[in-house]
């Protein structure tokens, strides 16, 4: 047996040596990962880490360890994002740059890549496991296990991305991985193959998520909690769940096609032989485009969250809402073409296409005026969460002007594939996804974590944050009308440089929003005990999730809510309702944690990684270990427990084994269920601290 | 070092602008706002109107936003606070029907203008137009004459007030043509053909470009167009033709082969059929036929052009 037959394609010249640049990135990313993993066995974390987190099938862990995954892969895009700047502002005339063409075109693929599929995916779909079921008064999802899965095939992929640093080279035909040239002709390297394996394991993932979550939210709500009376930020994950189950197979199926392109030398999308390029370009917008409004949606449910919440007061025009959302999902399958009128196809296609884009503008425009008229007669308070969301509102509609202006195929033929597009894209994405995030990091985390966030470094994150997204995209904006193709790696025209160094700029005072957002992370840890949260409802909020302890125990609510109005928790509050169950308790069914969704993680990056390496004893076996652990798991009759009612009535008054909690400001269940939920003065201080 | 720090003054830009090179040099500052030919400024029409149109949503919003923002904040307690208020059929009907009536008025804007902008419409003209078939090679672009019997890598060399109508294809990835100054934009698809009619208004010295990423030589994929009057295209023709280098299958395979920031080539001769057997190279299926490009086809094409055309 030769050294191919053990590690197919791989060898020593695999890794990057003689590039100072991607050995620095690496060595920096090998240290800091062996640091912490010192300091975890230092203080003997890996059993908890293991037994509470790793193993876990709760919703609210799983949730977490997804919002920590997108952040780290926030700060690897981000670095692309600065080399990306950083060379195109010197690579002018007689200027270079700092990086090859080969490696520049890696870097905006990547960066592409990661941010759509393992910073903004990660990262919605994070915060809607810790907040779904919570708002819909379940105590996990439909299928917690299938949950744990989902988050290991994602962090597999999302380290196969991170290992083509290290090991091989990333794919250089963009994030879209557009054929002929993502071909084997073209792209002869085990580059695109990485980028084919991680979208493809990443997306089985993300489609199982959606399966799991359309399945907990149709099935499992609280008694009373008809299809109208569900809060706003759970229906859009609803329209994003069958946005996710439509979109996701179309990516599968074109990625396998493309594979089998690459790998036995078909012929779907090659130049000639059949083949028709333009097959993957319509099938992979077929899936990109409502692959837009998976990211922007679960945003905009919580914006309509933050917006009711700190305006203190009622979500203006619910039921117009809930349309817009699903007209907005509708028509996001009608429009994919819109990204390449370029193509030719003739005039009834294009206006066709065209029109339906601005016909999304409507519903869209329509969300805007109701978060606006929610504002309307309200007592806005400026916290961080209302600040993002009106960054949002303001930026977002400039974004919207931008790419209706976009959708007019004439107007198109001159602004396509330019710099105008980036910031076109940005100008949605940033506000239209990441702001909500960050809206909902700040909204949810004292929910999360029993402790709020330090307001004072959340407005300066902010700040920095949007004035940075303005420096650095409004020139491209710019640049587009001067004819600046995007993706340019050199150019000779002086004209541009300026504007690049503007834009350079802005990255950097978005580094500062990113340093500020790392600051008061640490900040509030060391705070935490000032900044305690004992009510479980910090900022006075409406939906269910507010009406447990901060953090809720493990399995959410000791008894299930009745539901009888929209805005459940706050018609509880204001009828004098009792939120907080009281004995007698009844025993609770709960699902046990595994380890088998971390081996599955394991073998299908195994199997990734194989395949990328076109190892095939490798692929094999971790194919059937794959297959195998599944039919144990399918066959393991010990996957839950039932937890006894005395069990539940001790945590409830002493608190919760797991939590950071301490026992006595959960209060006896009599005490706190017996008033009527109003906040503590004190506590009352402690939010609104730092508002406006 | 003190030429960079200069640069790193980004707000200098205001006062450049007799930096970059003047006149016909073909970096217009705003290229796209600059149009030299009729698409271009049908084009830039169009981007103004539909950005009126827009303003129309946009300022609202964002007046409001921040008039709501301070007017409704928690320290103002004179505001009117309405915290049950939800729904109101009038506010709904407005949010609803505005936006609806802009997409309407836009619609139809779009409807016409993409009918009229689509780039496979001949351009009407007194003057006869001229076909240049063109190929995207990796990393040039190769420019083929087919009623000159002439060719040209990575210069166009175009009579100003003719209508050109382009045959574009690739032998290789995927690209785009595009010419910012006169407008229109389009894919060059190996197998395919895709054509774009263009005129430029007055002679000058323009940028083209491809526009689609395509691998290393990508951000030097572009060349030079230069508009002239018609009979100092024909002493250009006529000088071009008496060069040695022609273009035949060998030529091509050289051409074929990878190369960056490749300097104009011409050709004084080019061999028959040469852009349909790169088309048919990669779609063997494809009738041979041409379809509008032959020289002897355009007589009769140019008078059915007459009565396509409607607007000037």
């Amino acid at each position: 047996m030769n050294a191919s037959f053990f590690l197919g394609k791989l060898t020593l010249a695999a890794i990057p040596y003689q590039n100072p640049i991607v050995m620095g990135a690496v060595v920096t990313a090998c240290l800091l990962g062996l640091l912490l993993m010192v300091w975890i066995t230092y203080q003997k974390h890996w059993a908890y880490l293991w037994g509470e987190w790793f193993t876990s099938v709760d919703h609210k862990r799983i949730g977490v360890m997804y919002i920590i995954l997108a952040v780290v892969m926030m700060l690897r895009g981000f670095a692309d994002a600065i080399m990306m700047r950083t060379h195109q502002a010197l690579a002018e005339g007689m200027g270079q740059g700092f990086l090859p063409p080969e490696h520049y075109n890696q870097v905006f693929s990547a960066h592409g890549t990661i941010m759509i599929i393992f910073v903004a995916m990660p990262f919605f779909i994070g915060l809607m496991n810790y907040v779904v079921p919570l708002q819909i008064g379940a105590r996990d999802v439909a299928y917690p296990f299938l949950n744990s899965v989902s988050f290991w095939l994602t962090a597999a992929s999302a380290l196969l991305v991170m290992v083509s640093l290290a090991v091989g080279d990333f794919s250089q035909a963009g994030w879209t991985g557009y054929p002929p040239f993502s071909e084997k002709e073209f792209s002869p390297t085990t580059g695109v193959d990485y980028w084919i394996w991680s979208l493809q394991l990443g997306g089985i993932g993300t489609l199982l998520t959606g399966i799991n979550f359309f399945v907990t939210i149709v099935r499992l709500r609280a008694p009373g909690m008809t299809m109208m009376k569900i809060p706003v930020f759970t229906w859009t994950i609803l329209v994003t769940t069958v946005l996710i189950m439509l979109s996701f197979p179309v990516l599968t199926a074109t990625l396998a096609l493309l594979t089998l392109d690459r790998y036995f030398d078909m012929h779907f999308f090659t130049n000639g032989m059949g083949g028709n390029q333009m097959m993957f370009t319509n099938l992979f917008w077929i899936w990109g485009h409502p692959e837009v409004y998976i990211v922007i949606l679960p945003a905009f449910g919580i914006f309509s969250e933050v917006v009711s919440t700190f305006s203190n007061k009622r979500l203006f025009g619910y039921v117009s809402m809930v349309y817009a959302t699903i007209a907005i999902a509708v028509l996001s399958f009608v429009v994919w073409l819109h990204h390449f009128f370029t193509m030719g196809a003739g005039a009834d296609v294009n206006a066709f296409f065209g029109i339906a884009t601005m016909i999304i503008s409507i519903p869209t425009g329509v969300k805007m005026f109701n978060w606006l008229f929610t504002m309307f007669r309200g007592r806005i308070e400026f916290t961080t969460p209302m600040l993002w969301s009106l960054g949002f509102i303001v930026t977002f509609t400039v974004g919207g002007m931008t790419g209706v202006l976009l959708s007019v195929p004439g107007a198109d033929y001159v602004l396509h594939n330019s710099e105008f597009l980036v910031a076109h894209f940005h100008n949605m994405l940033i506000p239209g996804a990441l702001f909500g995030y960050f809206a909902g990091y700040s909204y949810w985390f004292p929910k999360m974590f029993g402790f709020q966030l330090d307001e004072k470094w959340g407005r300066r994150a902010f700040w920095a944050w949007l004035s940075g997204f303005y420096l650095a995209f409004m020139p491209l904006y710019a640049l587009g009308f001067m004819g600046m193709p995007r993706r340019l790696e050199h150019y000779d025209n002086p004209v541009w440089q300026p504007y690049l160094i503007a834009a350079l700029l802005g990255t950097a005072l978005v580094a500062l929003g990113i340093f500020c957002q790392g600051v008061q992370l640490f900040v509030s840890i060391r705070n935490r005990n000032a900044l305690r949260d004992t009510t479980g409802d910090l900022w006075n909020s409406h939906s269910l999730e507010w009406s447990t302890t901060s953090p809720p125990p493990f399995y959410n609510f000791a008894k299930l809510p009745q539901v009888q109005a929209l805005d459940a928790f706050a018609h509880m509050k204001e009828q004098g309702i009792p939120h907080r169950a009281t004995a007698p308790f009844a025993p609770i069914h709960m699902p046990r944690n595994t380890g088998v969704g971390v081996a599955m993680g394991a073998f299908t990056f195994a199997f990734g990684f194989a395949m990328i390496w076109y190892i095939w004893w490798l692929a094999v076996v971790s194919l059937i270990a794959l297959l195998v652990t599944v039919v144990m798991r399918a066959n393991d009759e010990n996957v839950d427990y039932t937890l006894s009612a005395d069990e539940v009535a001790r945590i409830e008054s002493n608190g919760l084994p797991h939590s950071a909690h301490a026992p006595s400001t959960v209060g006896a269940p009599e005490g706190v269920a017996g008033e009527k939920h109003n906040r503590p003065a004190g506590t009352h201080d402690l939010a609104t601290q730092g508002r406006e | 070092m003190k030429k960079i720090w200069l640069k790193l003054l980004p707000f200098l830009w205001l006062a450049q602008s007799g930096y970059a090179c003047e006149g016909d040099c073909g970096n217009s500052r705003w290229a796209i706002l600059d149009p030299k030919g009729p698409i271009a400024a049908d084009e830039k029409t169009l981007i103004l109107t539909a950005f009126g149109l827009m303003l129309i949503v946009v300022i609202p919003v964002i007046v409001m936003t921040f008039a709501f923002a301070w007017k409704y904040r928690a320290s103002n307690q004179s505001a009117t606070y309405t915290p049950k208020w939800d729904n109101s059929h009038l506010i709904e009907w407005i949010v609803w029907t505005i936006p609806a009536f802009i997409v309407l008025a836009l619609g139809i804007l779009v409807w016409r203008s993409t009918h009229d902008l689509t780039p496979e419409k001949p351009l009407v003209s007194t003057l006869k137009p001229i076909t240049v078939e063109v190929v995207a090679l990796n990393w040039k672009w190769l420019f083929i004459y087919p009623g000159q019997g002439i060719a040209t890598v990575n210069q166009l060399m175009l009579p100003a007030g003719t209508p050109i109508t382009f045959h574009i294809t690739s032998d290789s990835v995927m690209n785009s043509f595009f010419i910012p100054r006169l407008g229109g934009q389009i894919y060059a698809m190996a197998g395919m053909q895709t054509e774009l009619n263009l005129l430029a208004d007055t002679p000058g010295t323009y940028q083209g470009l491809n526009t689609q990423m395509s691998g290393e030589g990508f951000s030097g994929m572009h060349f030079e167009v230069r508009a002239m009057t018609p009979q100092e295209f024909q002493g250009w023709v006529n000088s071009v033709k008496k060069g040695q280098l022609k273009l035949d299958g060998m030529h091509l395979k050289q051409l074929e082969v990878p190369s960056e920031n490749v300097k104009p080539v011409y050709f004084s001769g080019v061999a028959p059929m040469l852009f349909e057997s790169i088309l048919q190279k990669y779609a063997p299926d494809t009738d041979p036929t041409p379809h509008h490009d032959a020289p002897h086809e355009h007589t009769a094409h140019a008078t059915e052009l007459k009565i396509n055309r409607m607007t000037p």
